[in-house]
């Protein structure tokens, strides 16, 4: 086989994988991570201008094409970020370094899990890239080995699992569906043959299969009420994980719903899938609202705020339409950048408190104020303030809604605007006022978060028009 | 198809379900793990029939694989790993023996309901074999809802897989790709499992999932 860029994308995370188990040290395979995350973006980078053909297995166009980029992306600057988050706790002694030599190797296998998922062309292909994904993520959250972190772990194994099976039953039937059209074999599983015959299918057959469907591979998305393994997940594992499950592994299940939403948009029998994502989209946003009032973990409360921002973008691919399904993308893009800001910021926050209480932390413009400001400014981009990037995204989103769903568009206000009072009155008590906890300086990497921030402001004020033509031309893929 | 080829897979497919109820209401974990085994062993049987009749050799590897690590590896692992941790006592359940089986009842009545009419399109053998399978799915679901010991958790989950794997066999045709999956990832979540039985056993000297939830993050 010759070498191309997408077996680049898949190739160089397992090599990195075998070679970060097989080293010892934690300086070097710690830099080695973050070569191989630099190298596999510059693969995924070019696959803007020349790509393969899809063949049996591997495809990549325009749409996850766009995903692969934003993986490998926050994979690089997690990794980056995870170079000094990894040495505090090892200078903590949290973590041992056997623990740290299998937390690389993980790491890179749930890069390559990821990337896998997305550029597979055969639906079992992508269902075992995703499964993969989930058991890596598990082993990487109970890591601390903790009652919290055990139980978390737990807790996301079992509803992780059911919610893969539910979903591997949906794909089963989904062949079943195919195969009376195209026939016995492969040709039945792959996106590329699919997409194209769907139209033939038995209508009530994939009406079936997309329940199963989406609340198998919603419930890796997080959506209320399948949600329940996401707070404790994020909550107590490392927090680079953290960002990476916000940031990516999120939008890696919500791709794969996409991918079977444009299956059945194809079939004018079938149920439409919209109504059931905005259903969905709806209730974990005004839910995940409500419940960011009651959070006393700082890293629960963000990650509450990431099912609320799952919700807004199941909403907008729900509503489809050329001008939602724009606001979606750019609304996940935004996300994936500001919630990894967020984690990276709070990461270096519990790492210098020494807790992640939010009563115990106080004062941290005074205390740390390079940390301080870069929380201010990764919630109040969350939060969608102008004149930051999710503004941006949640006013045409808002916008379109009202000319549409005037009622609807109700709730998501009510959602959206509930969400961030919720944000400002626990940041009040975590960035301003008296100072506690404690003040020692922080060894922290700026980079990664300030990067992110910037970008997110950028497209704020000026979205390139290449860009812009580039998403509008993937929001026109998902019709 | 000849009527006795039908009956057969009928039979066997019917007999899953059949030992899905019996795991229901097991009481002790030795019992429960005999019971799977069993359930195991069927399903590969099945599986064979399955291979048999449709003349699909690559299914035959599928049985292999159901009945070596489902039906003898894991059930002896687990037998290890329960007298080692020395929990051989009784379960306690959250629902009653009554309960569960009207539950797990009403939830084959539901899954007979909804896949034979969905499938009236497919051929008979597929579209019963559906409808079973969905049965154990869901009943593989009740188990893990219905028991608060995680290793009883771990067989509802491993139950549930076999009636995944019933479901894709009975699908002509479909690619090798997916079964062995299914079977490499029980293998993996048996792996994982093994990991955290022992890990919980360390930090809480008890696998009793309702002890593990007095440590919820939120009550720090």
């Amino acid at each position: 086989m010759t070498f191309d860029t997408v077996t680049g994308v898949l190739l160089i995370p397992a090599i990195a994988a075998a070679l970060l188990a097989a080293l010892p040290g934690y300086r070097i395979s710690a830099r080695l991570n973050v070569a191989a995350t630099t190298l596999t973006l510059i693969c995924a980078l070019s696959l803007f201008f020349s790509r393969p053909a899809p063949g049996v297995y591997l495809l990549v166009d325009d749409l996850n094409g766009t995903f692969v980029v934003l993986t490998t992306f926050v994979g690089f600057t997690t990794s980056v970020f995870s170079l000094s988050y990894i040495g505090h706790e090892l200078e903590t002694g949290r973590l041992t370094p056997p623990f740290v030599r299998f937390y690389h190797a993980m790491y890179q296998v749930l890069m390559f899990a990821m990337n896998l998922a997305l550029i597979a062309n055969n639906i079992g292909l992508m269902w075992v890239a995703i499964e993969l994904a989930t058991l890596t993520t598990v082993l990487m959250v109970g890591i601390y080995r903790t009652h919290e972190a055990l139980e978390a772990a737990w807790k996301y194994f079992i509803l992780g699992s059911v919610g893969i099976a539910l979903a591997l039953f949906g794909t089963i039937l989904i062949y079943m569906a195919a195969r009376p059209v195209i026939g016995e074999g492969l040709a039945a599983m792959e996106w590329t043959v699919l997409v194209t015959r769907a139209g033939a299918f038995d209508p009530a057959l994939l009406n079936v299969a997309f329940v199963f469907l989406l609340l198998g591979y919603g419930t890796k998305v997080g959506l209320a009420p399948l949600h329940a393994w996401l707070p404790d997940a994020h909550a107590e594992g490392p927090t680079p994980i953290s960002a990476v499950l916000s940031g990516l592994l999120l939008n890696v299940a919500l791709y794969a719903l996409l991918r079977f939403k444009m299956l059945l948009a194809v079939n004018a029998a079938a149920l439409a899938p919209g109504p059931l994502m905005v259903t969905l989209g709806l209730l974990s946003l005004v839910f995940a609202a409500f419940m960011l009032y009651r959070r006393r973990d700082i890293k629960r409360l963000f990650a509450y705020s990431s099912i609320e921002h799952m919700g807004i973008i199941a909403f907008a691919f729900g509503m489809g339409g050329p001008i939602a399904n724009f606001a979606g993308l750019l609304h996940m893009t935004m996300h994936s950048l500001t919630k990894s800001a967020i984690f990276f910021a709070v990461g270096h926050i519990a790492q210098v408190k020494g807790t992640q209480r939010i009563a115990d932390m106080g004062g941290l413009t005074e205390t740390h104020p390079v940390l301080g400001w870069a929380l201010i400014l990764g919630v109040v981009a969350i939060a969608g303030l102008p004149p930051l990037g999710i503004f941006m995204s949640e006013f045409l989103m808002v916008t379109s809604t009202f000319a549409r769903a005037p009622l609807l568009a109700l709730v998501l206000v009510f959602g959206i605007l509930v969400g961030v009072a919720a944000l400002f009155l626990r940041l009040n008590s975590i960035a301003f006022g008296e100072p506690r906890g404690s003040s020692a300086k922080a060894q922290a990497s700026y980079v990664p978060m300030f990067a992110h921030l910037a970008l997110v402001l950028a497209a704020g004020i000026y979205m390139p028009p290449a860009l812009v033509a580039w998403f509008q031309n993937v929001a026109g893929l998902l019709g | 198809m000849s009527r006795i080829d039908f009956d057969i897979a009928h039979l066997l497919a019917g007999s899953l379900v059949l030992i899905s109820f019996l795991e229901l209401y097991q009481d002790r974990l030795y019992a429960l793990l005999n019971v799977f085994a069993a359930h195991a062993l069927v399903l590969a049987a099945s599986v064979a029939w399955q291979a048999f009749i449709q003349d699909a050799p690559h299914l035959y590897v599928t049985a292999a694989i159901a009945l070596t690590f489902k039906a003898i590896v894991i059930p002896v692992a687990l037998h290890r790993i329960i007298v080692r941790l020395g929990i051989h006592r009784e379960i306690e359940k959250v629902v009653g023996v009554g309960a569960a089986m009207l539950a797990g009842m009403g939830l084959v009545a539901l899954s007979m309901v909804v896949m034979l009419r969905v499938t009236h399109g497919a051929d008979p053998l597929a579209r019963e074999d559906l409808a079973f399978a969905l049965s154990v799915v869901l009943l593989g679901l009740l188990m893990m809802v219905t028991r608060r010991n995680a290793v009883g958790q771990v067989i509802g989950f491993m139950s549930l897989e076999n009636g995944l794997v019933l479901a894709a066999t009975g699908a002509r045709g479909m690619p090798l790709v997916v079964e062995i999956s299914v079977a490499f990832s029980v293998l993996i979540a048996f792996i994982v499992i093994g990991i955290f039985l022992f890990r919980i056993r360390e930090r809480f000297d008890t696998v009793d999932v309702q002890v593990i939830d007095r440590f919820r993050g939120e009550r720090r």
